[in-house]
């Protein structure tokens, strides 16, 4: 791959800005269209057209975790949101507790929240893992 | 006190739980001395309440339940259990500081601890939970541990095939288990193991209650190494002896009769019951016996006299009086002394001369005297003579089975045949390696360290003290045990002198025979051995074929449906589809066709898209032109989920879309893909028609879905609820991470393996080659070997 100049130098633009959409699709999730799942495919948009723009390195650089540890940190989140509501009397795993603390506005927290980064936080790692191993194939050589 | 109970009962499996996880992290130096100390912490525990136990009480407390499970959880402290913690902890704290001399040089030694700490911890949990579950949970807690502890030499092809056969062996005993407490707490209506013992006429009544029963014999069988199962304890000496003497002789091949033990209330007036545990119990006594003689490595002669024992046990517990049940705790104490003991001794041994082969060796005493006291300490209450307490327990073996009268003629003389063939394994063990002349060795041994020889030396002294005190021990002791086996109080006194009687004559006997067969060891074990048909006809072999004939089948399912052919995969999926629809809308006569007026929607113009998208696929010259066009497809489906006001869904298709496209035109770009199609006319013609076929069929079945009413309940109950109850306005996210957050979970968690697998898979550094793990191909020519 031999990326035109245009796009090497707009690669930052082409992450970070559907990463903050992402974000920002991620925590409307639960009162608009959005969620965990569409921000992480979003996010790993960005991701993939940086690794497109600047190489496989640069894009591990901007994860700096491996993917599959992302992976791993989603996965783990999604569990263990589900815990506190073994705490709480005759709830079932996976219940998620809500709190709404006023600090000058209302914000709604819940371990929801929580759940649906983990499902952000899975998909990214998930589709980048994939892509960074298929372009680092040729990379190293391996394929004729 | 309550809260005192709850924390004597609980604390030692926190204690266990937390240490495990502290000491895989911390640097430890001596990390053998600290879980020794953590073992003495857990007795500690449990020793206040021996006073309370040995008045009669039980004390309970509540541990992890579930109620939207139906598990009630709660751990109880009686009797039969107190024995079994103080054995488990007691020794425990003995293996530790004994593990810390014999791994002093291994740098792997914490791995083995931890395994040894968590395996610890299992068995507590597992003795005193008050619920099958709970049990069930712990029990296969420590199988896994055996697991890794018995592969613990992971480098040894013999180790790790010793480890797969324990596990398999009590994982499926597991499973029988499982099964047969669940149907046991089906009928009893609850998982308490108190709840269970008190509703004793309903589980014994409901029509499930035989083969409820025989499954949990199979499971306790499995982990006792009960003939036909025995094979895998003589292999699980494979494992360092730390572990031999800990789980594979003291503890974890005891668990099995824990259970039976445990479970004795409610099946004792069973025949079936009696009948199968006396049997099977007589079997295995007997089949240990002989087998013992046909070894001459120290370990597995251990092995097969503790398979022996385990028999003796199980039998005890089918003749079901009182005595028999006495005889049964007097001689499970008994043995876990004398056999912990003598594995150490087997393991000073190997460590100190290299070999373990009782057959070269002898004279050790001139060189290892401390060895010496502990061994023939041991031996002698093996062997059952006065004043050890291998003594009091064999009397009451005795005495259990003349009290049966005639009928048990052939227990008395397999008894006798056992006790015998016991007296002279204890000779082997005692007199023909510590004394006569100095042979089998290059170096002249001397006593390990203190360390090492503490735990056999106290407890072969253990075993002197409680024979010179039977009465006190007895009361302590045994007796809550007993009254716990049988559910209701007995009082049989430990003696060590019952008067001159036929059990005293039998003893003698026992004695006299026994000195017999050790005189005669030299020339049985080899003529025993040479008894081929043994092996070829074992147990062990019926396994090694089952092993390999599961395996050859695996590789043939596997090869079969995973052929490797993406080509092949898609007709298989799609001819799957063509005729899953297309057979049920025949069989249920389910075609139908939706008023004309719905299909006629402004809506139809993103079909066309659709349409045009599939055509140019087919047309496509390469295969970035296909995938492509394959995208527009994918986008006009987007489309139509936005025109039905289903905004997430189209929004998820348009990223994952956007997503393929670019994933696989870069897949496309980097891998070898044949350009050209060289399909045959005849494949191609296969391939068409399948296709065709899934097109139809998939349309036939949309067309009757439409046709039906749409019921609303779910969509409406979604609609209502996500508000109030989850806070969110946006139904399928809410429905994503709250109602259904366990679908979800699964999915996450397949993501993430998918990711594993695909990073795996293409990696190719040479680490990937040099794996010297056997691939199926390889452990197949193992299993067959």
């Amino acid at each position: 791959m031999n990326p035109s100049l245009i796009l090497r130098t707009s690669a930052p633009l082409l992450l970070w800005v559907p990463v903050l959409v992402s974000l920002y699709v991620l925590v409307r999730g639960h009162n608009d269209p959005g969620g965990g799942f569409i921000g992480g495919l979003l996010a790993a948009g960005g991701i993939l057209f940086f690794a497109i723009a600047r190489g496989p390195e640069a894009a591990r650089r901007v994860l700096r975790l491996s993917p599959v540890s992302w992976c791993a940190i989603g996965v783990l989140m999604a569990l263990a949101s589900g815990l506190p509501a073994l705490l709480a009397p005759g709830q079932a795993y996976l219940t998620h507790l809500w709190w709404f603390p006023n600090v000058g506005v209302t914000l709604p927290l819940s371990t929801a929240l929580v759940f649906d980064i983990g499902v952000y936080l899975t998909v990214i790692g998930t589709v980048s893992a994939l892509f960074l191993a298929l372009v680092e194939l040729d990379d190293r050589g391996e394929v004729e | 006190m309550p809260a005192l109970t709850t924390f004597s009962l609980t604390a030692p499996l926190f204690i266990g739980g937390a240490f495990a996880i502290l000491l895989a992290l911390l640097p430890l130096r001596r990390p053998a001395i600290a879980a020794s100390l953590a073992a003495l912490a857990c007795l500690a525990l449990y020793l206040p309440q021996l006073p309370v136990i040995s008045a009669g009480v039980s004390l309970f407390s509540p541990f992890w339940g579930s109620a939207s499970l139906g598990i009630v959880g709660g751990l109880r402290l009686d009797g039969l259990s107190l024995i079994f913690a103080m054995l488990i902890t007691g020794i425990g704290a003995l293996i530790f500081i004994y593990a810390h001399g014999y791994l002093s040089d291994d740098p792997r030694q914490k791995r083995l601890v931890v395994f040894l700490v968590i395996f610890m911890t299992a068995m507590l949990g597992a003795v005193t939970a008050d619920d099958v579950i709970l049990l069930f949970v712990f029990w296969e807690l420590t199988s896994l541990a055996s697991f890794f502890l018995v592969g613990y030499k992971h480098e040894s092809l013999k180790a790790r095939k010793a480890a797969l056969q324990a596990l398999l062996v009590t994982g499926s005993g597991g499973l029988a288990l499982l099964a047969g407490l669940i149907l046991v707490s089906i009928a009893a209506g609850t998982t308490s193991f108190s709840g269970i013992l008190a509703a004793r006429e309903t589980v014994l009544t409901h029509p499930a209650a035989t083969p409820a029963m025989l499954l949990v014999i199979l499971g306790c069988f499995t982990k006792s190494a009960q003939v036909p199962f025995h094979f895998w304890l003589p292999n699980a000496m494979a494992a360092p002896t730390p572990v031999s003497a800990y789980l594979h002789s003291a503890t974890m091949v005891k668990l099995g009769i824990y259970l039976l033990a445990r479970l004795n209330p409610l099946y004792q007036n069973e025949a079936l019951w009696q009948g199968l545990l006396t049997i099977f119990g007589i079997a295995t006594a007997v089949t240990g016996a002989v087998l013992a003689f046909r070894e001459t490595d120290l370990k597995r002669v251990l092995a097969y006299t503790t398979v022996t024992a385990l028999g003796t046990l199980t039998m005890l517990i089918g003749i079901a009086p009182a005595l028999s049940i006495t005889a049964a705790m007097t001689f499970l104490v008994v043995h876990a002394f004398y056999k912990a003991a003598l594995f150490m001794v087997a393991g000073i041994i190997d460590h100190e001369t290299g070999t373990r082969d009782a057959a070269s060796l002898g004279g050790l005493r001139h060189h290892m005297p401390l060895t010496t006291v502990a061994a023939v300490l041991a031996a002698f209450s093996m062997a059952g003579l006065p004043p050890f307490v291998g003594f009091v327990a064999k009397e009451l073996i005795y005495e259990a089975k003349l009290e049966l009268g005639q009928t048990a003629a052939f227990l008395i003389l397999g008894s006798f045949l056992v006790n015998a063939a016991t007296v002279a394994i204890a000779g082997v063990l005692s007199w023909r390696l510590f004394f006569g002349k100095a042979r089998g060795f290059a170096q002249p041994p001397h006593d390990p360290p203190k360390t090492m020889l503490a735990g056999p030396i106290l407890l072969a002294i253990l075993g002197l003290i409680a024979g010179g005190l039977p009465a006190a021990f007895g009361n302590a002791l045994i007796d809550p045990a007993v009254t716990a086996v049988l559910g209701r109080p007995a009082e049989v006194t430990l003696k060590l002198w019952h008067g001159f009687n036929l059990v005293l004559v039998l003893s003698a006997a026992t004695i006299a025979v026994g000195v017999l067969f050790y005189l005669g060891w030299e020339r049985i074990v080899p003529r025993l051995r040479s008894l081929e048909a043994m092996d070829r006809y074992g147990p062990s072999t019926g396994y090694e074929r089952l092993l390999a004939r599961v395996i050859a089948g695996a590789e043939t399912v596997t090869t079969t449906i995973q052929h490797g052919s993406l080509r092949g995969y898609i007709r298989t999926l799609f001819l799957v589809i063509a005729v899953g629809c297309m057979g049920t809308l025949l069989v249920r006569k389910g075609f139908a066709w939706p008023n004309a007026g719905t299909l006629v929607d402004p809506r139809l113009g993103i079909a066309l898209l659709i349409i045009a998208g599939s055509v140019a696929v087919m047309l496509a010259r390469t295969s970035i032109q296909a995938v492509l066009a394959m995208g527009l497809v994918g986008f006009a489906t987007a489309l139509i989920f936005l025109s039905f006001g289903a905004p997430d869904v189209a929004f998820t298709q348009f990223a994952v879309e956007t997503l393929l496209v670019v994933i696989l035109a870069t897949a496309l770009m980097r891998l070898p893909l044949r350009g050209r199609d060289l399909r045959t006319g005849r494949e191609k013609a296969i391939d068409l028609s399948v296709a065709l076929g899934g097109g139809l069929a998939v349309s036939l079945m949309l067309a009757a879905v439409l046709a039906s009413p749409f019921d609303p309940r779910l969509s409406l109950w979604f609609g209502t609820e996500s508000v109030p109850s989850a806070h969110g306005r946006n139904v399928v996210n809410v429905i994503l991470v709250d109602f259904r957050a366990l679908d979800t979970l699964g999915e996450i968690t397949v993501l993430a393996i998918a990711a594993f697998a695909v990073v795996a898979l293409l990696r190719r550094t040479p680490r990937a080659i040099e794996t010297t793990t056997p691939s199926p191909n390889l452990s197949k020519a193992e299993g067959s070997r």
